[in-house]
């Protein structure tokens, strides 16, 4: 079996922690939320080596210090504009001919 | 210190006094009444305070746009005679991208002047970015608690990006599952850091919006010499209503109609890890308009600021359908791309605009920033993922959480109206319950009339439905 790759100290990581598991949620949640557990993610600086799935300490942009599971190595940002949408790309050219009085309207 | 939920949440007030350096104590009048003006005059905050304040870092004063392709369109939809100016307030031109700079302004600039060391926000929206930018225009700490992704790992897109925007600032952010137990979250790090509560529902973070309200009623009054007879506001927790309307009143404009309109989310439960991905709006919508509303006291401090029904005319929904439509319609007719929840209320000012008299003046006051994950074919790329069916047709047949429906046409384009009496009837019965000895008191009386504006004869009603005794 591959040895997990070990991250120096300084490395951007993202790390995960378990806040409150199922049986200690708020009494109020819906039975859905209550079956799962309240996670915390938070990003910072390996203060030791670690590997991908051990727990670590890292340094927060504000410097103060977090523990948990580290998830994410230099995590990327990976929300986009998505895909062009067929369902909204003609409506600038029909909203410019209604204004232009090129179309009827039917 | 013991830190279960149980625990923490029954140390929440001792926390929030330290965490807001402001005694709320002295407001209280009664079991349910307390002195909301007194409240909101002890920031000792002027409107030519928050102004000098907002100044310091560049927040306010945005440009006021005539959208004169939109009211064109609208007018060819109208009746004859009808199809009123609309007016937009470029909120995205703020610092940070939206109205919450002015918010943040003034509730950072006085957690600098109290000597905080950082403050501490709780916030899935704009407001984060808001607190994390003035923070670093002030030389304080930035922690931003958000609601971000479902038990699956899964993120919404515009809650990340907003992470994003967040940890540019140099802000920590704490990113949650979904989960109402945030509030236990943001209390623990209160108390382990001492940092001041930047809540969106303090009088500082109110009075921060009123430079809105005076900004709209002056431009408008010296652009056309008067004041616009409506102004349109997306609602969600409050402040935004709340805050525009005082403005509006301090700067003269005294009759403008201040309408509320939030994206229709009904069916989705806010709480529900399994909804939480199915909505294609994280803010502006009725799961924070409807409960914010009838309820302001649930927020994050003692007593709530915004408090929307003192000051809402009238509440209207639209479909999220006919927000990103219209959110093509700002860019393409207007030139000017922006984001989509800021949008709520010029879809609903679209409709209005067309069943006022033309020689009317309607002011949509907000818009946000857009970018990756804010924007409409982001939001709606994420949504087909989730087997959500997004297709062009009828709005009104859409169904939250189920389908997204793009209009055909821009006369589909319809608000729906939320009865404000159904608001205050809620409001009244969830003041009712915290009535002591079922007794109300004429200060009681006085504080519901105020507070909701509701009818007296509703109020007798509501008080007899739950047994509760008038004066």
């Amino acid at each position: 079996m591959l040895e997990a790759k070990v991250y120096p100290p300084g490395t951007w990581v993202e790390i995960c922690r378990i806040v409150l598991a199922p049986g200690e949620r708020a009494p109020q949640v819906p039975a859905d939320t209550a079956s799962v557990p309240l996670e915390l993610r938070v990003k910072g600086f390996l203060q030791e080596p670690a590997s991908l799935g051990q727990e670590a300490v890292v340094t927060t942009l504000i410097g103060r210090t977090q523990k948990g599971i580290v998830t994410r190595i230099n995590p990327r940002h990976t929300h986009d504009f998505g895909e062009p949408v067929p369902e909204l790309l003609p409506i600038g050219m029909e909203l410019r001919r209604l204004l232009e009085g090129n179309d009827d309207g039917k | 210190m013991a830190s279960s939920y149980q625990a923490v949440m029954g140390r929440q007030n001792e926390i929030m006094k330290r965490a807001v350096g402001f005694d709320y104590q002295q407001f209280e009048q009664t079991s349910l009444a307390f002195d909301y003006e007194a409240m909101m005059d002890a920031t000792g905050f002027d409107l030519a305070q928050v102004r000098r304040v907002q100044a310091l870092t560049g927040v306010g004063n945005t440009p006021l746009y005539e959208l004169r392709n939109i009211t064109k369109l609208a007018r060819r939809l109208a009746p004859p005679g009808c199809g009123a100016r609309i007016f937009l307030k470029d909120e995205a031109c703020n610092p940070s991208g939206s109205f919450k700079a002015r918010r943040a302004a003034i509730s950072v600039y006085q957690a600098k002047q109290l000597g905080y060391e950082g403050v501490i926000a709780a916030t899935s929206g704009n407001y984060g970015a808001a607190v994390a930018s003035q923070a670093a225009m002030h030389g304080l700490k930035c922690i931003v608690v958000q609601e971000v992704y479902d038990s699956e790992g899964v993120g919404q897109p515009e809650i990340l990006e907003k992470a994003r925007a967040c940890e540019a600032y140099g802000a920590e952010v704490c990113q949650l599952t979904v989960g109402p137990e945030l509030f236990y979250v943001f209390l623990c790090l209160l108390e382990e850091t001492g940092y001041f509560n930047a809540s969106l529902y303090t009088p500082y973070a109110i009075a921060g919006i009123e430079t809105i309200g005076a900004e709209i009623a002056e431009e408008i009054l010296a652009r056309t010499g008067r004041y616009p007879d409506a102004v349109v506001v997306t609602h969600a927790g409050g402040g935004n209503v709340t805050g525009t309307a005082r403005g509006l009143r301090k700067a003269g404009a005294t009759t403008t109609r201040v309408i509320g309109a939030s994206v229709d989310l009904h069916g989705l439960h806010m709480a529900s890890d399994g909804d939480f991905n199915r909505k294609s709006f994280t803010t502006g919508h009725t799961g924070f308009g409807v409960p914010f509303a009838t309820w302001p006291d649930r927020a994050d401090v003692p007593r709530n600021a915004a408090r929307p029904l003192r000051y809402l005319d009238q509440y209207v929904t639209v479909t999220q359908g006919e927000v990103f439509y219209t959110t093509e319609m700002l860019a393409q007719l207007e030139g000017l791309e922006r984001g989509p929840a800021g949008n709520t209320a010029l879809a609903a000012a679209f409709a209005i605009a067309q069943t006022m008299p033309a020689d009317q003046m309607l002011v949509v006051q907000e818009t946000e920033y857009t970018g990756a994950g804010k924007h409409p074919t982001a939001q709606l790329t994420f949504a087909r993922q989730r087997g959500i069916e997004v297709r062009r047709g009828d709005p009104r047949s859409s169904q939250p959480g189920r389908s997204i429906i793009i209009p055909e046409r821009p006369e589909q384009i319809r608000v729906q109206e939320y009865p404000l009496d159904d608001l205050r009837r809620s409001y009244l019965r969830n003041a009712l319950r915290q009535v002591k000895n079922r007794q109300l008191s004429q200060l009681d009386v006085d504080f519901l009339r105020a507070d909701s504006r509701a009818r007296l004869e509703l109020i007798e009603q509501v008080a007899a439905e739950q047994q509760v005794r008038l004066p």
